[in-house]
């Protein structure tokens, strides 16, 4: 440790050390609020759409206006939203329940964010330049290609897409390495909180699944830019190898997407149920398991495609397989809480809730897992039906249970519980309305991406109350939104432990400080701090304000980012210059970035 | 993915490593072996056997940078760990897809 | 991006250097990355080829076989680097260093000189699927070894300026896992894209 980095001016507050920062809990806070926002852009352009769907024959919107709205719409919540959303408690959460001051790498996880926002940026300056992308979140061939969607508005997709790839993919190599080799001293895996173990398995996807949609986008951009043809079939190329590689993947990807908040669930069940995880390890091998089959299972995306008997058997079997480890899961959180003094907290009703909505969506996913059922529902309202249960009952369920019981940790302020429940009611209400009766449309034939439907095909009553169903949930966020503004200022005073809860963080004052631990725990059992306050009887408070040396800020991360950004930039505008300004300061702020004094 | 071993054995900088002379040899075998497959790919009677041969041949020169140079002969295990989940899963996603396009998509090249 | 909470001598949960695990975790996709690279390569291969492009024909194994050993003898100069930095050599360590950035320089230039033979032979970037493939798959791992030669010339800048004193062995070392890999993805390609041509 040099003098210099002691010395170094550590501002606390104001923009720039926002900026600058390379606090994890910080960095978590700013994938928050980025994700949220990111959710209510999506959340708006849904209910265009929906407003548009409510009365056969509707000229709200046009076609053309509704393919983009689908198509941000869909890139919106998952890679704007969901994925960075997850990426929020990872940051807070993994080294607060690991028991760790910080993650493996501070800046480069300032740089997954920075990255992450300016990706979001150019998604949405499609908007502003009026080029939205309209070829759907799976961007198949050769809709892709320039002949089909020549100009600029594919290239976000592309462009975007890739830039936030290189985010998650540095986040995961952060994270994983956090969870490998930062924990406190005795937190042996098994020992692990179970959040922490589905962000490890979520960041092994995201690790091994990013390059090979990394590659397939590259080759598109190659065929949209420098003319190659791999992937457009006039030019010899094939036009289901970018659904393959969409698809490896995508399985993946949905993973990513329901397994933190499965994660977020198992840890507030045990909480609100007094009682420890179910089968914990039981648990842990389940969500490895679903990891690595997610791997074996793509081509289910392509049933349709046709891939003869024996492609199309395996891979339904293999899917079919996913249904045991999950299905594990969904007893083991129904048998922690049987038996246990459940707590109706909002956390804990989110949580509970889970249950029954995921299972809903699980069995009309195993319905897909049979070829012949998938060729009837390919496309339809059933399958809207079935990942918006995946999506929104289940990730965004998981989600608000995880905001409602980390909250507190995360600002020293209690959410109110009377507005939690009015929110939790109106959004059961509302997504259910939204989307419980897709299956029956979807059922009855109404496809997929259609902006407009004629009258007398028995598709306007439903339609019609999905509509209302999707203004309910939209009204049903503003409670929660106003929650939170409220309960910033005026919610009451949270201590370390309002849940009286079981892992680590709640061992350590609400918002905790920049190093989190003064001393690093010394593990010595599962839910460490229950076993500590219960079983043990001998927990000790942390001392508080307490000089620990954190690593000093850097402004190189956010550089980096910025130059990476030109350089994209550049493809999606297709200014060539750009990527020739972007490269050498990509390059040269990597340079100082290494040979930055950052020590701890 | 789940290695702990709260040992302390393996401290970064003191692992064994081979000595120069060590390295020199595996850079022995390796040219020798590249020579080897060139002579393969030149001699048309070993044209059937070229696929298992040369297979072989580098899977040899693979494994021996892995385990000598990039040492995971002597380091933590979870590094191997590592780079065999990436070669399985590299391995068996891509098998699998080359299988499909070759039986599954009928049509030739869809 | 070298850069670790935690130095070589505190305490890891697995007592490894983060910066050293964090590079093996990213080398574990790299093996999806170049997987799928190879894979279009090989999907491709064969497809819509006419004369003058035969893969068999074109691809230039006599040089190719010159370029791979330079580059799997940069793998063997990089190790007695890394040897000679850990004994304390710094000298030796700047000789071996210096050596195996040039050996990354010329790997380049023999691509250089095959692309170039390839695109005056009819063979360019979309000719066809085959030499798409073949360009993106050769041209990224080009890309990889260009990045590796700014790095080892970092190095090799730092250690004259007298950097390299604290940790440079785990810098070193983990520099050397990424060249390595580098390689052994050219043995790989070595053999799938050029050996296995004639069948
Ligand atoms: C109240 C909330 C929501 C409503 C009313 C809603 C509504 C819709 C509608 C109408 C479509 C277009 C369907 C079509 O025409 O094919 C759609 C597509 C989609 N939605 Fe949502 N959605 C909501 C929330 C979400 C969330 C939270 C996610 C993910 C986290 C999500 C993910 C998607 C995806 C991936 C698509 C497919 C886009 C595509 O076809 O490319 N939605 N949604
Ligand atoms: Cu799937």
């Amino acid at each position: 440790m040099t003098e210099a980095a002691v010395q170094a001016p550590h501002s606390e507050y104001g923009l720039w050390s926002w900026l600058t920062t390379v606090d994890a809990k910080r960095i978590g806070v700013l994938y928050g609020v980025t994700a949220g926002i990111f959710f209510l852009i999506g959340g708006v352009e849904a209910l265009f759409m929906r407003t548009q769907l409510m009365y056969p024959d509707n000229t709200f919107l046009s076609a053309d206006t509704f393919n983009g709205l689908f198509t941000v719409h869909g890139v919106t919540m998952i890679f704007l939203f969901l994925m960075p959303m997850n990426a929020a408690f990872f940051n807070f959460m993994i080294p607060l329940q690991i028991g760790a001051r910080d993650v493996a790498f501070p800046r480069l996880n300032a740089f997954s964010y920075w990255v992450y926002l300016l990706g979001g940026l150019l998604l949405v300056s499609s908007f502003v330049v009026g080029a939205i992308p309209k070829v759907g979140w799976t961007g198949y061939s050769n809709l892709s290609s320039s002949f089909f969607t020549p100009g600029i508005a594919t290239n976000f997709y592309v462009v975007g897409l890739l830039v936030l790839g290189t985010s998650s993919m540095a986040a995961a190599i952060n994270f994983i390495t956090t969870i490998i080799n930062m924990r406190a001293p005795g937190m042996t895996p098994l020992r692990m909180p179970i959040f922490t173990w589905t962000a490890l398995v979520t960041n092994f996807l995201l690790l091994l699944a990013l390059p090979p949609i990394a590659v397939a986008l590259g080759q598109v951009l190659f065929d949209r830019t420098f003319g190659t043809s791999l992937h457009v079939p006039s030019g010899g190329g094939s036009a289901t190898l970018w659904q393959h590689l969409f698809w490896v993947f995508g399985h993946p990807e949905v993973y990513i997407l329901i397994l933190p908040p499965m994660g977020m669930v198992s840890d507030i069940l045990p909480t609100f149920s007094r009682k420890p995880l179910f089968g914990f390890s039981a648990m842990v091998y389940a969500t490895v398991a679903i990891g690595f089959l997610g791997f074996g299972v793509w081509a289910h995306h392509m049933f349709t495609v046709g891939m003869g008997a024996w492609g199309a058997a395996i891979f339904s079997a293999i899917t079919m397989l996913i249904a045991i480890p999950t299905g594990v899961k969904i007893f083991n959180w129904i048998f922690t809480i049987i038996g246990g003094q459940f707590r109706m907290t909002t956390a804990a009703l989110f949580a509970a809730a889970f249950i029954p909505l995921f299972t809903l969506a699980g069995l009309t996913g195993i319905m897909h897992s049979s070829p012949p059922i998938d060729w009837q529902h390919h496309d339809s309202y059933f399958v809207v039906a079935h990942f918006h249960y995946v999506l929104v009952a289940g990730s965004v369920v998981g989600i608000f249970g995880g905001i409602y019981y980390w909250f507190p940790k995360v600002t020293g302020r209690m959410l109110s519980e009377t507005l939690g429940k009015l929110h939790f009611w109106t959004f059961m209400i509302g997504i259910n309305l939204t989307f419980f009766p897709m299956h029956f449309l979807g059922v009855d034939g109404m496809p997929r991406r259609v902006y407009t439907y004629q009258t007398g095909f028995n598709f306007d009553t439903w339609n019609f109350w999905v509509t209302i169903g999707a203004y309910i949930t939209g009204a049903s966020m503003l409670i929660l939104i106003f929650n939170i503004f409220k309960s910033l200022k005026s919610g009451a005073v949270a201590g370390p432990d309002p849940w009286d809860a079981r892992t680590l963080e709640w061992s350590i004052s609400s918002p905790p400080p920049e190093y989190n631990f003064v001393e690093l725990p010394q593990v010595t059992a599962r839910d460490d701090f229950w076993h500590r306050k219960y079983e043990l009887k001998n927990f000790q408070p942390q001392p508080d304000n307490q000089q620990v040396h954190m690593p000093p800020p850097s402004y190189w991360p956010l550089i980096t980012a910025l130059g990476l950004g030109v350089f994209f930039t550049g493809f999606v505008f297709e200014w060539y210059v750009l990527p020739f300004i972007g490269a050498p300061i990509t390059l040269i702020a990597v340079f100082c970035w290494s040979f930055e004094e950052f020590e701890m | 993915m789940s290695t702990d071993s709260q040992t302390q054995e393996h401290h970064a900088g003191d692992i064994s490593h081979p000595t120069p002379k060590t390295y020199a040899i595996i850079a022995v075998i390796l040219s020798v072996v590249t020579a080897i497959e060139l002579w393969v790919y030149y001699i048309e009677e070993l044209r059937s056997l070229l696929i298992p041969i040369l297979a072989v041949l580098s899977t040899g020169k693979f494994a021996l940078v892995v385990m000598f140079y990039m040492h995971l002969k002597f380091d933590h295990k979870v590094f191997s760990r590592l780079l065999v989940l990436g070669i399985i899963l590299a391995f068996g996603t891509f098998l699998a897809l080359l299988t499909l396009f070759k039986f599954s998509h009928p049509f030739g090249l869809l | 991006m070298s850069e670790a909470s935690h130095e070589g001598g505190h305490h890891t949960s697995l007592g490894v250097d983060s910066r050293k695990l964090g590079m093996w975790i990213f080398l574990a996709s790299e093996c999806l990355l170049f997987g799928t690279l190879i894979f279009t390569f090989l999907l491709y291969r064969n497809k819509g080829i006419e004369e003058p492009n035969i893969p068999a024909e074109i691809l230039d194994i006599p040089v190719t076989t010159a370029s791979t050993f330079v580059l799997l003898m940069s793998s063997f100069s990089i190790v007695l680097a890394l040897h000679a930095i850990q004994t304390g050599k710094i000298k030796s360590f700047q000789r071996w260093i210096l050596t195996t950035a040039i050996g990354g320089i010329v790997f380049l230039g023999f691509q250089t000189y095959e692309f170039t033979e390839f695109v005056q032979g009819g063979l360019g970037l979309s000719t066809n699927v085959f030499g798409s493939s073949f360009f993106m798959l050769t041209g990224t791992h080009g890309f990889h070894v260009a990045i590796g030669v700014i790095w080892l010339l970092a190095l090799y800048f730092s250690s004259l300026r007298g950097g390299l004193k604290v940790d440079g062995a785990l810098k070193v070392d983990t520099m050397a896992l990424y060249w390595h890999f580098v390689d052994i993805i050219w043995i790989v390609i070595f053999t799938v894209v050029y050996l296995f041509a004639v069948v």
